[in-house]
């Protein structure tokens, strides 16, 4: 096949490139460019996109021996990825800036554009797998649970997970590094990249108030009472205990949780510990990642958190929203996440969550 | 795969006969800046190098500064002339809208560094500078003008600028260009220009890379910008790259570029697209151009789509200029002749030189349909 590999300069991407071009593929590797004023250098384990990145990318692609190009995918992922996370904390959610990219920019921009210049899919550095059975190409965790990705894949449609190809899915990080290191590639030991790639100070509040103000706004118990004063709801998230700065303290004593956001009246609300209970959630815009699923109740296991546990639930598709009813209550769960459906490995699919109860 | 270089004005083959040359000085001894016999032969060899590269392009040999690249040269001219213009209470330093980033950027550094007002000339749709505006300038401004930088072609679109008028216009205002792209291509003379600086480079005419030189006039003093040893008129020290210099001078006596016969094959290559794309159009087509370079306008296409699809098919050409990430930039040069962003960044340019052949014309002819309909398929993507 004719593949255009992703290339970010760190390990997994230049492994995965590297991997695609042994097994017999015409591979081309791709940068892409998505900040549109790129940091010099790499800071720790921040960022993705410096210019030092660029540059190790394209060393690894030379050592390869796969020719190199740069895209230039910086609007596409302002107004696809950064935008939509703002938007999304102002109305108070918790986005996942990883999964909005995958959707709409490597699987997407970056797979259309491949696929007009005629190649056939694209070649990533993620920890997922994929198997062909008779409904199709579907998507599986990697062997690796502890750096599975397929959480962050599984916006991807069936037409997405037709052209996407994952090379790492069936080895473990610390394979991949020394694989990395046999065959001369210097981002061997380069580290992992964590947080956000957009925000490189690391510091989200910080970045989100610069963008969305630092408006005051009260902290109110369930009773409505105001208990306390915040700047800024959105840098709230379900379930936070800390740094709520509150100076009146619960009759027992017992600590106070978030419990909701509400980004219209710009209301932090606040309570006990089982009330973050969640027993139901609803997802709308749900993507399948395989088989649609119907009406019919099903069992298998949704995940909210891109490293969070597979919670056994029953789960169906009410025409409009994914519902998945938890065996065992979660305590905080925020909206706006992913909650994704699994069938044992299989990514069954996600959907937004929109409502829990 | 085929292995097509369309790339002359980015860089070029190197002659065998400068590789030769070159290689033979490698293995001589001797700073040129020494007082005994190694040092002597060494420079023999450098000043014969130099006399060869003046007689080239008209200049005297005490004229020739060495330097190690292009835009080296641009830089000692362009700073030194400012300088030395400020010094007599002149802080204006005018140069083209099209110039290349090693005129531009030092430019803009005099702006931000060195309390310079830099003025751009503008250009004309077909790339042209616009004469009248510099000579409002000179007239209204010319006491405070320190310098005036214009490129004798541009290396994006290959058209030739009308420096003898420039230095007309300029008078006693010292007037530098940026002759990188020219030398070898098109006649050229230091002395006929009237000029007080030029720039040139080997690597462009079939050299070694890493060696060029100012041609400044020989009375000019202007302040260095690398001191140490004091070699070449204490303009630009440091010890002279002899086996370069030598592999320089060579590739400079050299008659291999046939401006004829480039100038046949680019016409053919525009004859041809013209059938095969109607609506692709040549930037700078009314104007006296270089021989070997064509900067075309593929219409719903983007550049670097279309780079990545024509060297796949074994195709080097160029998109102009990059930024310091390596993202594809629309050109200045194209933006200032009129271009939207869009267009500009719809563009790509085929640099013919003496190694060009009629296979190659016909080979990339014969990818462009497909690459043209997969550009533009991507662009809608």
């Amino acid at each position: 096949m004719k593949l255009i590999a992703a290339m970010s300069g760190g390990v997994d991407s230049a492994v995965a490139a590297a991997r695609a071009v042994e097994a017999g593929h015409e591979v081309i590797g791709v940068h892409l460019a998505l900040a549109s004023n790129p940091q010099k250098y790499r800071s720790g384990a921040r960022g993705c996109c410096t210019i030092e990145d660029s540059h190790d990318a394209r060393r690894a692609a030379d050592v390869i021996g796969i020719p190199f190009y740069i895209w230039d995918m910086a609007e596409e992922f302002h107004d696809g990825v950064v935008e939509d996370f703002l938007a999304e904390y102002a109305a108070g959610r918790t986005p996942n800036p990883c999964l909005r990219c995958n959707e709409k920019i490597k699987f997407a921009a970056v797979l259309d554009r491949a696929r007009a210049m005629g190649f056939d899919g694209v070649v990533t550095g993620h920890y997922a797998r994929t198997q062909i059975s008779e409904t199709g190409k579907t998507l599986h965790r990697a062997v690796d649970h502890s750096k599975d990705q397929s959480y962050v894949l599984s916006v991807l449609t069936i037409e997405q997970i037709a052209g996407a190809i994952f090379p790492l899915g069936d080895t473990t990080k610390v394979d991949i590094r020394k694989e990395a290191e046999a065959r001369g590639l210097a981002v061997a030991q380069k580290p992992d990249s964590h947080d956000i790639c957009f925000v490189p100070s690391g510091d989200n509040a910080g970045w989100l108030r610069d963008r969305l103000g630092s408006e005051v706004g009260p902290i109110v118990d369930q009773e409505g009472v105001k208990i306390g004063e915040h700047k800024g709801a959105y840098t709230y998230t379900i379930g936070q205990r800390k740094g709520l700065g509150l100076t009146v303290p619960t009759v027992d004593g017992s600590p106070r949780f978030v419990l909701k956001i509400e980004p219209v009246t710009n209301t932090v609300v606040v309570g006990a510990r089982e009330d973050l209970a969640v027993s139901t959630m609803k997802g709308e815009r749900p993507v399948w990642c395989g088989p649609g699923v119907a009406e019919q109740v099903l069992r298998g296991f949704v995940q909210v958190r891109a490293h969070g546990a597979a919670l056994p639930c029953s789960y169906f598709f009410d025409g409009t929203l994914l519902v998945a009813q938890l065996d065992e209550p979660l305590l905080g769960l925020a909206t706006g996440q992913a909650m994704v459906i699994y069938d044992g490995d299989r990514v069954v699919g996600s959907a937004t969550i929109c409502e829990t109860a | 795969m085929s292995s097509i270089y369309v790339d002359h004005a980015a860089t070029t083959p190197m002659l065998d006969s400068a590789r030769t040359a070159m290689t033979l000085q490698l293995a001589q001894l001797g700073n040129p800046s020494s007082l005994h016999t190694h040092g002597r032969a060494t420079r023999k060899t450098i000043e014969d190098a130099r006399e060869s590269i003046a007689k080239q392009v008209g200049c005297l040999a005490s004229e020739v500064i060495f330097t190690a690249s292009g835009t080296e040269a641009n830089n000692i001219a362009l700073k030194g002339l400012y300088w030395q213009g400020r010094d007599k209470g002149k802080h204006v330093v005018v140069i083209s809208a099209i110039e290349h980033h090693a005129i531009l950027d030092p430019a803009q550094w005099l702006a931000d560094h060195e309390g310079a007002e830099v003025v751009l000339i503008p250009v004309s749709s077909s790339g042209v500078i616009d004469l009248d505006f510099l000579k409002d300038l000179v007239s209204t401004r010319g006491q405070e003008i320190a310098v005036i930088s214009i490129m004798h072609s541009n290396n994006e679109t290959g058209v030739l600028q009308p420096i003898s008028e420039v230095v007309a216009i300029a008078g006693e205002i010292p007037v530098h260009c940026d002759a990188v792209q020219s030398f070898k291509k098109v006649p050229l003379s230091f002395s006929e220009l009237g000029l007080y600086a030029l720039t040139l480079s080997a690597h462009k005419i079939g050299g070694p890379l890493g060696i060029g030189a100012l041609i400044l006039r020989r009375t000019v003093e202007i302040p260095a910008l690398l001191h140490g040893g004091g070699q070449e008129r204490e303009i630009r020290s440091g010890t002279l790259n002899a086996p370069s210099i030598v592999g320089f001078a060579t590739a400079a006596e050299s008659e291999h570029f046939n401006a004829m016969n480039v100038q046949d094959l680019r016409d053919g290559f525009i004859e041809g697209l013209n059938k095969i794309v109607p609506d692709a159009s040549i930037n700078g087509l009314k104007a006296n151009r270089l021989p070997g370079i064509v900067n075309v306008t593929f219409p719903g296409t983007q550049s670097d789509t279309l780079l990545l699809l024509m060297d796949s098919q074994g195709v080097s050409c160029s998109t102009g200029s990059a930024c310091s990430a390596g993202v594809h930039e629309a050109s200045h040069v194209l933006l200032a002749m009129g271009h939207s962003v869009e267009s500009a960044q719809s563009s790509l340019r085929f640099s013919f030189g003496a190694s060009s052949t009629q296979a190659d014309v016909d080979y990339i002819l014969s990818v462009v349909p497909d690459v043209i309909t997969r550009g533009r398929a991507a662009n809608l993507s």
